[in-house]
């Protein structure tokens, strides 16, 4: 199979996941969209490394995953803290910390 | 004249005289001791500050005995402490020399300046600051003997500042008054100009023979150009001046009355003001080196004897008249050491004279004052005799004395001078001498003025003053005394202080007879005291009946004497005004323009972040579109660089 189909592939799904994070105000709608972002990124990486032939970006990938999961572990707690004290999940209305 | 060049003689201190270090120590200690003590040293600082002075005169006359019992020529005894300064190829000593010069200064310095502390003592009673003023006093006279004693300019130097710093501290002392204050920083900036020239001619000796010592420098004054020793001279000339109150830097010494009257008598008459002529004594090798330096210095003199002269006729504090008095005297001194040779010993008998008589006319001017009120106004005086007789007559003393009647001191100081005077060949000769014989004539007329105002003549007095009473013993004690050395040190100092100092310290044999250039000396002594005794009786005849008590209308020359002959105003126009309008113009330049701009910035970079800040909405989602706003456009400008 060709390998640029991937690419176009992961293109597609990083740029759903940056309009879901535009458009979306739950918190965890917005998280799983971050989430295909990164994923999108992976692939992107993991689909070059194929077509170079090294395992430069497919490592990479490996990086990118331990750094989601952490993400993913502080993120939810922070929303949970959040819901906790607001009763809401949207973004919109955590927005104390302005000008 | 004396062709002798100057010989470095052998002459490290040895025996008693190895210690004559303490002799500025002493007072320096408790100068310290009373301003560290503070308030815990009120109840007994004056006695120490008096002892302290005594002990060093007491040490002063071992010392100059010591001296004397060595042969003549090598008298002089040095000491090097320690290495003050090492740098490079300066290196200065702290080191001392008591030599016949020196020694007839410290002398002067502790002697007369213990009556003024003692004097001080019942003067100072009532002042609640009464300790400080002691501290002062002292730090004053440890100051004024290092500036005599160094072996170098440098050690001359620290002690010149330490007497200005002194004579600052002490002129605005009541520092509340805002005439003290202003005194106290008008003498202090104008002896600044004249230490300015003292520091560079300093620096002109370094740069030249590497040495700032006495020993360094006069023995190889031959080594200098003629330009050179121009220059030196026309420095230490200017420091001089300043130091001295000599034209055109005499207007700050008048003002200096501001101080309390024991300061006037000690440091504005009797020794720091005398330091001048101390410099151009002690510089004696350099000026001799350069006739022009030396008749700039008794040019100098002239004028100053005159413009001091002329300025006491016309005025009616009874201090500033003494001020002006001492302006002149010192314009005698700076005659003196002008025309060298033989006169630098007549400058320095005349400073001796000078500093008792003087010291006493202050000291009984205080005496007055303290009767009549602490009132200077010679105008509202008149008819104290019968009730301050100690003062009268001790006042007496001091007023014959200036003015130079036979036998008393005056005479035989001033006298010879004017006879030097007349005996330089050519013109100068005639103008010199006439300058300083007008001068005696009227330095008779003022003072006869300044004594029959105060003493006779009807009483003029202020209704608040009753009963004027005679000052306390320990006052009129200090007057007595020198009174008695008013009357008879110029008889008994005349001869011994030229054979002491002449062949040491100035290279003037013994015996020289000078030629009589002009006028034979009788014809001097004649004419002087002629002109003496005319001034006085004039001045006697025209104030016998006291005057009127307000300041009258006068014609244009004894206006401008009351206005100090424009000197003040002739320093506001030319310095001072410039001066404001400079620093106005710049503050107006750094107000409007350097802050302005600054401040421009600030608030610009201030308004646009205010503006920017904005931005900053607390929506995560609207953060989030500007991240991948950003994105977007590098990926876009990646791919027109990449692609383009």
């Amino acid at each position: 199979m060709e390998p640029g189909y991937y690419v176009v592939l992961a293109a597609v799904l990083f740029t759903i996941g940056a309009v879901g994070v535009l458009i979306r105000r739950n918190a965890i709608v917005l998280f799983m969209c971050i989430e295909l972002m990164l994923n999108a990124g992976n692939l992107a990486l993991v689909t070059f490394s194929r077509i170079n032939g090294t395992l430069d970006g497919q490592i990479m990938a490996f990086f990118v995953m331990v750094v989601a999961a952490a993400e993913v572990v502080i993120g939810l707690a922070i929303i949970m803290s959040i819901f906790r004290t607001r009763r809401s999940a949207s973004v919109d209305d955590a927005n104390l910390l302005k000008y | 004249m004396h062709a002798s060049a100057y010989e470095v003689l052998a002459s490290a201190a040895s025996g008693t005289l190895s210690s004559f270090w303490l002799l500025i120590v002493i007072p320096a200690a408790s100068g310290g001791i009373l301003l560290l003590l503070g308030r815990r040293a009120d109840r007994w600082g004056h006695l120490l500050g008096c002892a302290s002075v005594g002990v060093a005169f007491v040490l002063g006359l071992v010392y100059f005995f010591q001296l004397g019992g060595l042969p003549a020529t090598d008298r002089r005894a040095t000491l090097d402490l320690f290495t003050f300064i090492q740098v490079a190829a300066l290196k200065v000593d702290f080191g001392l020399l008591f030599d016949p010069l020196s020694a007839v200064f410290v002398l002067l310095i502790t002697g007369v300046g213990f009556l003024i502390h003692v004097y001080a003592v019942g003067y100072m009673a009532d002042d609640p600051k009464r300790r400080t003023f002691f501290a002062y006093f002292n730090i004053f006279v440890a100051a004024m003997l290092l500036l005599v004693l160094g072996n170098n300019y440098v050690m001359l130097y620290i002690g010149w500042e330490g007497v200005g710093l002194a004579s600052y501290l002490l002129i605005s002392f009541w520092y509340t008054r805002p005439s003290a204050a202003t005194a106290g920083k008008k003498a202090f900036i104008m002896n600044r100009v004249g230490d300015a020239g003292l520091a560079i001619a300093i620096f002109v000796m370094f740069a030249n023979l590497h040495t700032v010592s006495y020993d360094g420098v006069f023995a190889n004054v031959d080594r200098f150009t003629s330009g050179t020793t121009l220059a030196l001279g026309l420095l230490l000339l200017i420091g001089a001046c300043g130091k001295s109150g000599q034209f055109p830097l005499q207007a700050w010494l008048p003002d200096a009355m501001e101080g309390p009257t024991p300061v006037s008598a000690l440091i504005h008459a009797a020794t720091m003001v005398t330091a001048g002529v101390y410099l151009i004594a002690r510089s004696n090798p350099i000026f001799d080196a350069n006739p022009t330096a030396q008749a700039v210095v008794a040019a100098v003199g002239a004028v100053t004897l005159l413009i001091g002269c002329i300025i006491g006729c016309a005025k009616d504090d009874i201090k500033r008249v003494l001020a002006w008095s001492t302006v002149s005297q010192i314009g005698y001194m700076f005659l003196g050491v002008g025309l060298g040779g033989g006169a630098y010993a007549l400058a320095i008998i005349h400073l001796l004279a000078h500093g008792f008589f003087k010291a006493g006319l202050f000291l009984g001017a205080g005496s007055v004052m303290h009767a009549m009120n602490d009132q200077v106004d010679i105008r509202r005086f008149g008819g104290l005799w019968k009730y301050m007789k100690i003062t009268w007559i001790t006042f007496g003393v001091g007023w014959l004395a200036i003015i130079g009647i036979p036998p008393l001191s005056g005479f035989f100081s001033k006298e010879p001078i004017i006879a030097e005077a007349f005996d330089r060949p050519g013109w100068a000769g005639w103008v010199l001498g006439f300058a300083a014989l007008l001068g005696a004539g009227l330095t008779a007329f003022y003072m006869t003025r300044l004594f029959v105002l105060t003493f006779h003549g009807p009483e003029r007095w202020t209704d608040d003053i009753k009963h004027p009473h005679e000052s306390p013993p320990v006052m009129t004690v200090p007057l007595m005394l020198l009174a008695i050395g008013s009357a008879a040190a110029g008889a008994l100092m005349a001869t011994p202080v030229q054979d002491w100092l002449n062949p040491t310290v100035f290279g003037v044999e013994g015996g020289e007879v000078p030629e009589h250039v002009h006028l034979s000396h009788t014809v001097v002594t004649i004419l002087s005291i002629a002109i003496t005794v005319l001034g006085g009786l004039l001045g006697w005849w025209l104030f016998r009946n006291g005057t009127s008590l307000q300041e009258q209308p006068a014609g244009p020359v004894v206006t401008a004497a009351r206005k100090n002959l424009y000197g003040d105003t002739v320093n506001e126009t030319v310095f001072e005004k410039p001066g404001t309008y400079l620093t106005r113009a710049l503050v107006y330049f750094d107000n409007k323009g350097i802050d302005g701009l600054v401040n421009g910035l600030a608030a610009a970079v201030g308004g646009g972040s205010g503006r920017l800040r904005r931005a900053q909405t607390g929506f995560v989602r609207s953060y989030a579109l500007s991240m991948l706003g950003g994105a977007l456009l590098v990926a876009v400008a990646f791919l027109v660089v990449r692609l383009g």
